[in-house]
């Protein structure tokens, strides 16, 4: 307890960190590793407070956070990313960005088997929060497409972990694992053969939420990639309107002549940075985003239309504007994303209609379909997700989330970890009923519990030892 | 952990039956179910204040025996207070006395320095040294403007108060970099069962008020704040008063 030494791993220093949501900021001592073997030495000299690892910090919330304890950032460890040509697999090191990883891989003609809505994730918080994507709907979650991960442990040991091989239920709770398994140095990657750098997609307009969701449905059907972009600051009857967007990588001969058929790359641009936004509430209000949701679903042709889009602005169209979450100024925002059940579907509508009449602002509204994936504390299950972007300096945002949380639960769906920053701890096991299952194994991985986070010491994840009572489960 | 709403988890309160104390466990920002943990010397008072507080909303309540008068073993003390670790620690013991007889009785005297500051001091050390190693929190600490300049009617209680304020002062620099916030709380005269007995003077505010402005100064760049907040100037004008003025100034 009277250990209050600097820990030792090099050029450790104290700093304030945030998710991207820019809330709840903590304190610890973060550090730079340049190696794995590094890494392991500052692993088994941690401090009282622990270890979390920390990638790009595109976690929302408090993830990669771990206040008064170490985080060891992965963005220095050695950029290794190495293709195998022939079968598509790929050893990546968990530092470097999916964006990097892409632009490596695609004009040797691989493309990743998942990506979320931004390129700026890292590989190992891609795994740890077990990110999911357009195609979900058809192939899953990104650990479904990971064949090995490379994993020094909270005790400083260094693991190789597969899918199916001897120790899968290691590989699995680190899948989804919020990085509290251990700190994932590298990764081998199952890659998709792809032709262009181009997906073509086809765009429909929806009428309303109910609409929204039975397009997406039907696209499911036949898409590789599919999402909706919903307009929920709309009221009255065109309420969740929105736009659905199906896509699969294109052909050469389907470009043709004027663009390139090959997987030469199209730029990666970024056009704008916002700069520090000094206001609390930041530069957006609901006025000026339902006018700007306007524009955006009168841009969209109104009949079903065919074109083709560069990969970058297709899967990452936020990412052409650095540092977005500015703009929400100094209190920041968060993301509330949610999944129910296909049992629970006719909820949804109801969920959105009574947070609308709590009168939560709803900047931007994402709806995807899920299934099932293998991990105990993965997120997706078979159902609806909605992902909603919200400014945390509303007026009885708690409550009215608070109120949603336990309709989500009482469905049977859960909150995403990855995304959370302000649920309530009891909720865990009963959105997550494997987490024991979970705690036990990361308990054989990381047996003095030095993996710690903002996130487990909230929602009381790691399962505490005695005289060491969580909240609300003492 | 607080969250993203800058809602805690849990609050302890140091001196668990006091009024402001209570007021401002209360009116922070929390989550529901969130946990408490009173200490203080009044056992029975603060089993009652437990069960008021359960049916508020709050979730685990816990009393820890706590006697500024008689030391115990601070560690062991704070050690269990830290049993659910606090987002918000109060230290809100108080106890007025009465400057009549500590005038002329050095027992009463030292009693008054003993609840209002020395008898805190070895659990701030304990305090600030968890709160220094768990990275984030805010340690809150009630001094009042009767410590910033001595008055005849209550001079003992300022001095020892004055003692805290600038022992809980040099507190916040020393965990100043380890990401946990120290506020000193100079609240003018509180109308409580405390001071039930006094007249109250001009700036006299109430346990709610207080507790809204600490409310709103946690999470926040704040060091010291008065209550009301006008109270600051006044104080810096009545500072800088020669004494042989100051002294003739009305109760």
């Amino acid at each position: 307890m009277r250990n209050t030494a600097r820990p030792s791993v090099d050029g450790a220093h104290q700093q304030d960190l945030t998710g991207w949501g820019r809330t709840a900021p903590t304190r610890a001592f973060v550090a730079h590793p340049k190696a794995a073997n590094e890494l392991a030495i500052g692993m088994s000299d941690h401090g009282p407070r622990g270890v979390i690892p920390r990638g790009l910090g595109r976690s929302y919330g408090d993830a990669a956070q771990n206040a008064g304890g170490n985080v060891v950032c992965t963005d220095r460890l050695a950029g290794r990313c190495e293709l195998d040509p022939v079968s598509g697999r790929a050893w990546v090191s968990a530092g470097i960005s999916l964006g990097k990883v892409i632009e490596e891989v695609l004009p040797r003609g691989w493309f990743p088997a998942v990506v979320p809505g931004t390129q700026f994730v890292s590989i190992g918080g891609a795994i740890a929060s077990d990110v999911h994507g357009k195609n979900h709907h058809r192939d899953g979650s990104f650990c479904g497409h990971v064949t090995a991960i490379e994993l020094v442990t909270g005790s400083g040991g260094q693991l190789t972990l597969t899918p199916s091989g001897t120790d899968s239920e290691a590989f699995w709770a680190t899948a989804g694992g919020m990085g509290l398994t251990g700190v994932i140095t590298q990764a081998q990657l199952q890659l998709r053969p792809v032709q262009t750098a181009h997906v073509r997609v086809e765009t429909t307009r929806t009428n309303d939420l109910a609409d929204s969701m039975n397009v997406l449905k039907e696209a499911d059907a036949t898409a590789h990639y599919t999402v909706a972009w919903v307009d929920l600051l709309r009221r009255g009857r065109g309420r969740g309107r929105g736009i659905v967007t199906a896509g699969a990588h294109a052909l050469p001969e389907e470009l043709g002549a004027t663009r390139s058929a090959s997987v030469k790359m199209p730029p990666n641009r970024r056009l704008a940075s916002v700069p520090s936004v000094p206001t609390r509430a930041g530069v957006l209000h609901p006025t000026a985003m339902a006018l700007f949701n306007d524009v955006y679903f009168r841009r969209a042709p109104a009949r079903p239309t065919t074109t083709f889009a560069p990969i970058w602005g297709y899967f990452f169209p936020l990412d052409v504007v650095g540092h977005w979450n500015r703009l929400y100024g100094r209190a920041g925002m968060l993301q509330y994303q949610f999944v129910i059940p296909d049992q629970a579907t006719d909820q949804l509508i109801p969920m959105v209609d009574r947070l609308l009449a709590d009168g939560i602002p709803i900047y931007l509204a994402v709806l995807k379909r899920l299934r099932d994936v293998p991990g105990p504390l993965g997120f997706p299950l078979s159902g609806w997700t909605l992902a909603i972007d919200i400014p945390v300096a509303v007026a009885n945002l708690g409550p009215a989330l608070d109120r949603l949380d336990a309709h989500v639960a009482e469905c049977g769906g859960r909150i995403y970890l990855a995304k959370d920053s302000r649920m309530r701890a009891d909720l865990v096991p009963v959105m997550y009923p494997r987490l024991d299952e979970w705690r036990a194994v990361r308990d054989r991985l990381d047996p003095e519990q030095v993996m710690h986070s903002d996130l487990d010491r909230r929602l009381s994840l790691v399962a505490r030892s005695s005289g060491h009572k969580g909240l609300l489960n003492a | 952990m607080r969250d993203a709403l800058g809602r805690i988890q849990s609050v302890l309160l140091i001196g668990g039956s006091s009024e402001i104390g209570l007021a401002i466990v209360r009116g922070l920002p929390r989550i529901d179910g969130a946990s408490v943990c009173l200490a203080g010397p009044d056992r029975p008072e603060m089993e009652q204040v437990a069960r008021m507080l359960r049916t508020e909303g709050f979730g685990e309540v816990r009393v820890l025996d706590f006697d500024a008068c008689a030391p115990t073993d601070p560690h062991g003390f704070v050690a269990e207070a830290w049993a659910v670790e606090p987002d918000v620690v109060i230290v809100a013991t108080g106890y007025l006395g009465d400057q009549a007889t500590a005038s002329h009785d050095p027992d009463m005297a030292l009693r008054l320095i003993d609840i209002n500051f020395r008898g805190l001091v070895p659990a701030l050390v304990e305090i600030g040294q968890r709160l220094k190693t768990q990275g984030h929190g805010t340690l809150v600490v009630m001094s009042t403007v009767a410590g910033e300049r001595p008055r005849v009617a209550n001079y003992t209680y300022g001095a020892a108060k004055a003692g805290l304020d600038a022992f809980t002062r040099g507190l916040a620099a020393s965990v100043d970099h380890a990401g946990v916030q120290v506020l000193v709380v100079r609240p003018g005269f509180v109308r409580t069962r405390m001071t039930a007995h006094l007249t109250p003077v001009p700036f006299s505010t109430t346990p709610d008020k207080v507790a809204a402005a600490v409310a709103a100064a946690i999470g926040g760049p704040s060091k010291t704040i008065w209550v009301p907040g006008i109270l600051r100037w006044v104080m810096r004008l009545l500072r800088a008063l020669p004494e042989s003025i100051f002294r003739r100034l009305p109760a």
